[in-house]
């Protein structure tokens, strides 16, 4: 099934909680490069299922497969250490620390330290700088005192980009944003979607839990939705929002 | 009516001596510098000025034994997010070890003590490394459970001197050498940890102390860092005990006395935690007080508690904290 033109796949990932079935035989693969949407109601399973490719929950059966290696079951750091990076939707900035300065630990892991700065800058040393440079990227404007605030003072929406922010610090692969869009306003997410462009136009793939489906739909390649632990379509987003069965399961009417 | 409300706002001095802009006068320079060299000068020429009061001598090295303790908590209490009541365990692997190394190994002391505190600190991290994963109240609880442990299999199995300790420890060759190295060894650790904390390794600390999760997320192995942490605090804690030790030429169960677990929090929580400072001053507070206290007996503990808990009521914040608003900022009315 093309196994060697998707970077990554999931294959029959199963996870219960207790007598809950949290995933039942969930599968998926994806493109480098492709920006690829999770949609489904509340309690669907999708945060469950970006925890456990990214191992901050332990998934019980299936394989999660990234560049040909069955990454399922690895500690969490060596995962991202493999060039995965996660977003958390409940937002988990260090708020001791100044929003420049929330980058430093990203950048000091031992991924970033191999891979070099940030586009190619200061290998070593000069993290601040790259730290900066990396949040002008996404929206922190340089000459202000935003970006040397203390992270706790900061508003949800420059919060929500410090998440990706921590995210490309690390160089990776593959980002799983979970909810990035929710809590801000249509012009903060109008924003941040030339952002996903310029990370998909690098090469990097995105898969995004999303519950703002005029948004995703924009940038997204294809989409998956899920009910229930359990893949429902997949496809075009045209054709996901067609289906019958995502008509009635998460969008309850006729017109979307 | 008038609101007014008091509001703080940072000396001109402070922020014309920030950064690279320092250097710009000598008196921005004696801004900076004046507290720290206050601290280091005051603390080398003590024992000079208590060359009439040898007593007063000691209390100075074991005061600055406590200080070792108490930076060690802090840094794990507040930079690392792990409370620590493991004083006594440090002191006492620390002692223990100076004391096989130097009475039955034959090292003498200038040897004896680094390998004590650096294979204290082995033993140590290697008894806390399963109980890195514990949080808060519970790996507080294992770190005060070792000492008691300690204590009972030295009794039991009668190894180490068992009850009466291991004696004919090695003096220190001369009393000022017994001041300094102590001394010494608090200014560096003192320092070094401040410099420590503030460098891109500080920070991940740091991080795992705000948010682990986030740290595991950018591909750090927490319990590593956690594991080095522990590491660097009982490396100090083990050459504190060492160092008492070979003081007291005498290495018994009283180094497991909970006294080295309790005080170190204490001082934290009067000096003002976070900074390391802080929990040094608040020892150079608590340990020459319980030394004047002594003239009261027993009663000295009531005045002790109640000391404890003015500061805790009336300045939670902390000495150190509040004298450092106090010469960085002034408080002025405002019409709001």
């Amino acid at each position: 099934m093309g196994e060697d033109m998707s970077i990554f796949s999931v294959e029959h990932l199963n996870k219960t909680f207790g007598g809950v079935k949290a995933l039942m035989s969930v599968s998926f693969s994806v493109k480098q490069g492709e920006v690829y949407g999770i949609i489904g109601p509340n309690g669907s399973g999708k945060t469950t299922l970006i925890n456990c490719i990214t191992g901050f929950i332990k998934p019980e059966g299936g394989k999660v497969y990234f560049r040909g290696v069955n990454i399922k079951g690895w500690p969490a750091h060596k995962i991202a250490r493999a060039g995965i990076a996660r977003t958390f939707q409940v937002m988990r900035p260090y708020y001791s620390l100044p929003a420049y300065k929330n980058l430093i630990i990203p950048l000091w892991s031992p991924r970033a330290r191999a891979i070099g700065g940030w586009r190619g800058g200061g290998r070593h040393g000069d993290r601040d700088t790259v730290a900066v440079d990396i949040l002008e990227e996404i929206g922190f404007e340089r000459d202000s005192r935003v970006p040397y605030k203390t992270a706790s003072t900061l508003p949800t929406g420059y919060l929500k980009r410090l998440e990706l922010a921590r995210c490309i610090a690390l160089r990776p692969e593959i980002i799983f944003c979970d909810e990035v869009f929710s809590g801000l306003s249509a012009s903060e997410v109008a924003g941040m979607l030339p952002l996903i462009e310029k990370l998909k136009m690098e090469g990097i793939t995105l898969i995004m839990v999303e519950h703002r489906l005029k948004e995703l739909f924009k940038v997204a390649d294809r989409v998956m939705a899920l009910q229930f632990g359990e893949k429902i379509a997949e496809g075009h987003y045209r054709e996901v929002i067609a289906d019958p069965r995502v008509k009635e399961a998460y969008l309850g009417s006729e017109e979307v | 009516m008038e609101v007014r409300r008091r509001e703080r706002i940072d000396r001109g001095i402070k922020v014309r001596s920030e950064g690279i802009y320092v250097v710009s006068s000598l008196k921005e320079m004696l801004y900076v510098a004046g507290p720290r060299i206050f601290l280091i000068a005051g603390l080398l020429l003590l024992p000079l000025f208590l060359e009439m009061a040898p007593y007063w001598k000691r209390v100075v090295n074991i005061m600055c034994v406590y200080g070792l303790l108490a930076i060690s908590f802090d840094f794990l209490a507040n930079v690392v997010g792990l409370v620590c009541l493991g004083g006594a365990m440090f002191i006492g692997v620390g002692g223990y070890m100076t004391a096989i190394f130097n009475v039955y190994l034959h090292c003498p002391v200038y040897l004896a003590i680094p390998l004590a505190g650096l294979s204290g600190a082995f033993i140590c991290t290697l008894l806390l490394l399963p109980c890195l994963s514990l949080r808060g109240v519970y790996f507080a609880i294992v770190t005060l459970m070792y000492p008691l442990l300690f204590i009972r299999i030295i009794e039991a199995l009668n190894i180490l001197g068992g009850t009466n300790g291991i004696t004919g420890l090695d003096s220190f060759p001369n009393p000022y050498l017994e001041n300094y190295v102590i001394i010494l060894l608090l200014l560096a650790f003192l320092f070094g940890l401040r410099r420590l904390v503030d460098e891109d390794i500080g920070l991940v600390l740091r991080g795992i102390k705000d948010n682990d999760q986030s740290v595991r997320a950018s591909g750090i192995n927490v319990a590593h860092m956690k594991a080095l942490a522990v590491f660097i605090a009982s490396l100090i804690g083990c050459l504190g005990g060492a160092y008492l030790a070979h003081l007291y030429m005498w290495a018994g169960l009283s180094l497991f006395a909970l006294d080295f677990s309790i005080i170190p929090i204490a001082a934290v929580t009067i000096g003002g935690g976070g900074s390391m400072l802080g929990a040094v001053i608040g020892t150079f507070i608590l340990v020459p007080l319980s030394e004047f206290l002594r003239f009261f007996g027993t009663f000295r503990i009531v005045i002790y508690c109640l000391a404890l808990t003015g500061f805790i009521v009336f300045k939670s914040e902390g000495i150190l904290t509040y004298f450092a608003r106090k010469y960085d900022q002034f408080e002025r009315w405002a019409k709001i």
